[in-house]
């Protein structure tokens, strides 16, 4: 039988140092939604959605109630839209985004992603329609998310995109300024996306994907944290084995969840994504495990290999714990939900230029990062492009989910309340990129090889 | 269905009694029992079937809560499986 310690333990885990399931997340097919008349194809997406979602948020319940763990979000991911909207004669895509958004609040999940075009070697009719619907689909929409891959390893960089989805983001910041921009926080410009990523804004179900799919994210911050106050001083060796062995605890649970979530539901289980996800709520942060390590603040000399060591230990950890590891699967640092990062990015610590560097190293990219509103689209798709960069040189997805807040200046904050938290303004380079974005084309694949 | 109910919380009278009172009248089987008092602190870990019992485990793991919101204790009801997965490989 199971000892009394390890069942206080898990409890104390789930209690105190914020253990849950972060997501369950149902990718679904919507590749034969695809109609020429798109008032039939929406009709079809949001059929073919509640159908297969109907039980998703009652099953997340019940699994939460019976294993006693949390299961904070239940999600869905589709079909990038512009796949399936390009068959119909839309003018434009916004009606697509309200057909999403309205089966995501029938079948009762937070967030729906999925309203997404693959553009890292050129656009399609479909792509640009797509793209230029974002603004208007994010600001009337509650629940979608919509995301860009405008760069790969195999493909290089479309540095039309990059300029475009400038343009884009600033668009979607000036149509919801009123709530601070919010409409960017649902926008993830990716290089390198992943097709099973169970993680919101850039969840989509990729073309490879079958009719319909249970992924699981993790997450567990906390309890890393508190299993490395316990070796205080110890050399990084027992550093990462502590992030090893705790990151192999919570990934099993996943994997528990994941299994139990698609039987139940009558999907196929996909992929464990064992990221380690924080949340606003004191205790829950990633940059608290890198200050654990022994820095001063999160951004200080050090954080970048700090974050390494994380980055990789959660990995290895995680990966036998688990029967497929997919997804994003690292350390995310997305700056406004991590009570940490806004700490560290409000006392100054923390800049744009350190980010980037942690990105080049960690699961995904510069997350949630407010900067002011009078930053130029040009600046913006100048930051997509250094890390678009990243990801397709380092072979690894990286992503900019930036928010130019409307209005506000280095110094103020923008809140999003809930899991989406606070940002505080952080300041760009004031020197321009624009010819350097204006340029356009692409920036062709790099080398495989004679890597130095 | 196999399953580990825990309560913990500060020490009164009758604690073991109505846990298991309740449990019993759910038709759930108790098979084992640890209980310590730590510096007042009541803990307590019970094995249980809940494979008879007619109402669904969501619902029993509720009852247990409720028990313990009357008597300021944490009590809750996991199946087993989740501990396996996190300790046992």
């Amino acid at each position: 039988m199971i000892n009394t310690n390890e069942i206080l333990d898990t409890i104390h885990m789930i209690d105190q140092q914020h253990l849950d399931i972060r997501t369950i997340t149902m990718g679904i097919s919507l590749l034969d939604c695809a109609d020429p008349d798109p008032a039939a194809a929406c009709r079809k997406i949001y059929d073919t959605i509640t159908r297969r979602a109907e039980h998703l948020v009652s099953t997340g319940e019940a699994i939460e109630r019976e294993f006693g763990i949390p299961i904070v979000n239940k999600r869905i991911s589709v079909t990038p839209i512009a796949l399936v909207a390009g068959a119909s004669q839309a003018p434009d895509y916004v009606p697509f985004a309200v057909a999403l958004d309205n089966a995501a609040r029938e079948t009762g999940v937070n967030f729906i992603g999925g309203f997404s075009a693959l553009v890292q070697k050129g656009f399609t009719a479909a792509d640009r329609k797509l793209i230029a619907s974002i603004p208007e689909a994010l600001a009337r929409t509650e629940l979608v998310c919509a995301s860009v891959n405008v760069g790969s390893t195999k493909a290089g960089i479309n540095m039309d995109a990059v300029a475009l989805m400038g343009r884009t983001v600033k668009d979607c910041a000036a149509r919801t300024a009123e709530r601070g921009g919010f409409g960017c926080a649902k926008l993830v410009v990716f290089c390198n996306a992943v097709e099973d990523n169970p993680f919101m804004a850039g969840a989509f179900h990729g073309v490879g994907e079958g009719d319909c799919v249970i992924n699981v994210g993790v997450s567990g911050p906390g309890v890393v944290y508190h299993a490395l106050q316990s070796v205080k001083g110890a050399p990084f060796d027992v550093v990462a084995e502590t992030v090893k062995k705790t990151a192999f605890r919570i990934t099993r649970m996943g994997q528990l969840v994941a299994q139990e979530a698609s039987r139940r539901l009558g999907a196929p289980f996909g992929i464990v994504d064992l990221s380690l996800a924080p949340t606003p709520a004191v205790g829950d942060s990633v940059a608290r495990i890198l200050e654990e390590m022994g820095l001063e603040v999160c951004g200080t000399h050090g954080t970048t290999a700090a974050l390494a060591l994380l980055n990789d230990a959660v990995k290895k950890g995680g990966v036998m714990a688990s029967s497929h590891v997919g997804g994003l699967s690292g350390a995310f640092i997305p700056v406004s939900e991590d009570e940490g990062m806004i700490a560290a990015a409000s006392s100054g610590a923390l800049c744009l230029d350190k980010l980037e560097a942690m990105t080049c190293v960690c699961s995904v990219g510069l997350d949630m990062i407010a900067v002011p509103g009078g930053t130029s689209a040009e600046t913006i798709a100048a930051i997509i492009a250094d890390e678009a960069a990243i990801g397709m040189v380092n072979a690894k997805t990286t992503a900019v989910r930036i928010i130019p807040a409307p209005d506000k200046e280095v110094g103020d904050t923008v809140e999003f309340g809930g899991l989406l938290g606070s940002a505080p303004v952080m300041p760009v380079h004031p020197f321009s990129s624009a010819p350097f974005v204006q340029r356009g084309g692409r920036i062709p694949a790099p080398m495989q090889s004679l890597k130095n | 269905m196999r399953a580990i109910v825990t309560v913990i919380g500060k020490d009164q009278v009758g604690i073991i009694a109505a846990v298991c009172a309740l449990l019993s009248e759910q038709n759930v089987n108790v098979l084992d029992i640890s209980q310590t008092v730590l510096q007042d602190y009541f803990t307590m870990i019970m094995l249980v079937d809940a494979g008879e019992s007619k109402r669904p485990f969501a619902e029993l793991a509720a009852l247990l809560e409720e028990e313990g919101d009357r008597r300021g204790l944490s009590i809750r009801a996991q199946r087993e499986d989740i501990f396996h997965a996190m300790h046992r490989i």
